[in-house]
């Protein structure tokens, strides 16, 4: 991996060019009291004032809503218009923290566990993420609970940690490379700072190790229903996660025309599972929490080798009734 | 596939015969519109799909023919909801889609040389008549092979002529019956649930394998009869009807502990049955 330094305005006028360049460019917007994800057209509209925005980065790579393919009805035969692979742009998003980077590896582990996903994968082939090490934190943010940090590599294919003036670029996929090589003017060399004194101090919340012992055995635990008795079942924890990926497939029908489209889903809604017959597996809501959990800490471990959680803290942040995923995970590992 | 890499893009199929089976159930024989992807298909029993009525999406069924059949598909369907209705407006000669064969299939090699004893409920014998065809066409890898099969009413009975079929069959017992009350005047079946009539049916165990298919209720109430029966967890198998949209282990839906029933299901002996949390 390799190291160097860039300076405020340099970044700034680096982005300028890749966005004139053609790459469209996500980053940071703030609009109200809230941050998000937009693409922008001038760097003036960047604002790195939070400490975490609302939705995660992961739309990027998994639409909340995107078109499948087309099709076209005529004297009842059919013609099929595949996903276009060419109408996907190069896409460079900068800003999102670590936790959020980390997510696309879970994203990745479900779109391609058995058979690849080809919009998935075609949006992530064109994605270069430009993360920010997070210099402050609050009290919903868990990474280091869950083998995190907030100068974390994984997943980013350069990370920037704000340092004294500008920025240390830690160059780490060869992706980040042909990005920063493109204009390499714009670098310095490595300044040789320690990054870890301009981190955050993200507390340890709980064991991981004693969570992973206890998660896998409780499918029977009183915990769910404890846990779960205020949750509304709204499913905005799943909307806000950068690594939820349940997933619904709907009709966009206009007359004779139309397209089949994915649109987000979560496992927390009461009909996700109803079977046409009236029967559900899942007909209470703490079945559906429990399921939420073992889902992301038991489930995805075993089938895929990646946790479905980076500790990003959104899901609290987000939940109308103050549900908070770490005092949960706490608890558990404590039992 | 129009194009391999997109797994949610569905085969275009010519609907070639339309039968309808019982009050709002049809069976459709669909063939593929591209001759290449049809001769490249291949399925084993046990296997579902993805069926699409283009404008309402789509629904999860088997396969109901048996792949020992060339040349075409078929799935019998109930209608139930918006895409089942939309298929079954759709006329012979018309185009829907297909996307398969997803999930797993019934260890029928492994069942060479045993006897068969299947046991169905209501519309969930198209899964099973995919084996049942599969063990008559290669009948000579089979022991015994019986039937039961049951329905509310005479009336919603499926594949009547071919029960027909099995019952003049020398080498294959049938049972059919109707819940009480379902019966007609000329019924000559049995009157009762699927379970006790299993019981009076008494079965033997020695070298059979039980394949269950039905509702909830029914595969419930049947498992004790055939352990009373002498029947062990590993001769036992059925399939879990769980929820599905995208058939190829992504869209969550279907999960079950860390497994996905498109994709490690939806066959399951007991003994994986009762491996899994008791969530379907």
């Amino acid at each position: 991996m390799e190291k160097k330094y860039i300076s405020h305005n340099s970044l700034m006028n680096w982005l300028t060019k890749l966005n004139d360049e053609g790459s469209q460019i996500y980053a940071p917007v703030a609009k109200g009291d809230k941050t998000d994800y937009k693409q922008i057209t001038s760097v003036e509209e960047i604002s790195m004032d939070h400490i975490q925005t609302t939705q995660s980065a992961k739309a990027v790579a998994f639409p909340r809503t995107e078109k499948l393919f087309s099709y076209k009805k005529e004297n009842g035969d059919v013609t099929l218009q595949n996903f276009e692979t060419t109408s996907i742009p190069e896409t460079v998003v900068f800003g999102i923290h670590p936790c959020d980077a980390a997510g696309f590896k879970p994203l990745s582990g479900i779109f391609n566990w058995d058979t690849p996903d080809l919009p998935f994968n075609e949006r992530m082939k064109r994605t270069t993420l430009i993360a920010v090490s997070c210099t402050q934190c609050d009290e919903f943010c868990f990474c280091t609970s869950v083998n995190g940090s907030p100068g974390n590599t994984a997943g980013s294919d350069i990370l920037l940690t704000p340092v004294k003036d500008g920025y240390l670029a830690e160059i780490i996929t060869e992706k980040g490379e042909n990005l920063a090589d493109k204009h390499s003017t714009f670098f310095e060399a490595d300044p040789n700072i320690n990054k870890e004194e301009y981190l955050a101090k993200v507390p340890v919340q709980f064991s991981l190790e004693e969570l992973n012992k206890k998660i896998s055995n409780m499918f029977e635990s009183p915990v769910w229903k404890q846990q779960s008795e205020r949750c509304l079942g709204c499913g905005a924890c799943a909307y806000v996660c950068p690594t939820c990926a349940c997933f619904d497939i709907q009709e966009d029908a206009h007359g004779s025309s139309g397209n089949r489209l994915r649109c987000w889903d979560a496992c927390g809604f009461s009909l996700f599972t109803m079977h046409t017959s009236g029967h559900n597996p899942r007909e209470v809501q703490s079945q559906r929490w429990r399921q939420r959990l073992l889902h992301k800490f038991s489930y995805m471990p075993e089938r895929i080798s990646v946790r479905g959680c980076t500790g990003c803290g959104r899901c609290s942040r987000a939940c109308p009734v103050d549900m908070n995923i770490a005092e949960h995970l706490t608890e558990i590992a404590s039992l | 596939m129009m194009d391999n890499s997109n797994i949610y893009l569905p085969h275009l199929m010519t609907i070639e015969k339309i039968t309808q089976e019982a009050p709002g159930v049809k069976t459709f024989r669909l063939k593929f519109k591209d001759e290449e992807a049809g001769n490249n298909f291949e399925f084993k029993a046990g296997q579902f799909g993805e069926y699409s009525a283009f404008g309402e999406g789509e629904s999860t069924f088997c396969i109901a023919s048996s792949p020992t059949r060339k040349g075409y598909i078929e799935c019998t369907f109930r209608e139930t909801g918006k895409v089942t209705s939309a298929l079954a407006k759709l006329e012979e000669g018309q185009t829907m889609g297909f996307r398969g064969p997803f999930g797993n299939t019934f260890p029928m090699d492994e069942w060479k040389g045993k006897n068969l004893l299947f046991i169905a409920g209501g519309i969930a014998l198209p899964p099973m008549r995919c084996v049942i065809w599969n063990a008559l066409d290669t009948r000579e890898n089979f022991g015994d092979v019986s039937i039961l099969y049951g329905a509310k009413s005479v009336a919603d009975l499926v594949y009547k002529h071919e029960l027909k079929e099995w019952d003049e069959r020398p080498d294959v017992r049938l049972a059919t019956t109707v819940d009480p009350g379902g019966e007609t005047s000329d019924w000559k079946g049995e009157v009762g649930f699927v379970p006790s009539v299993l019981e009076k049916m008494n079965p033997s165990p020695e070298n059979t394998v039980a394949i269950v298919c039905g509702p909830p209720i029914m595969i419930k109430f049947t498992f004790p009869v055939l352990e009373k029966l002498g029947f062990t967890d590993e001769n036992i198998y059925t399939t879990l009807e769980n929820r599905m949209k995208c058939g190829v282990g992504k869209c969550g839906r279907c999960n079950v502990g860390s497994q996905y029933v498109c994709k490690d299901g939806p066959v399951f002996s007991k003994v994986e049955l009762e491996a899994l949390p008791a969530e379907y």
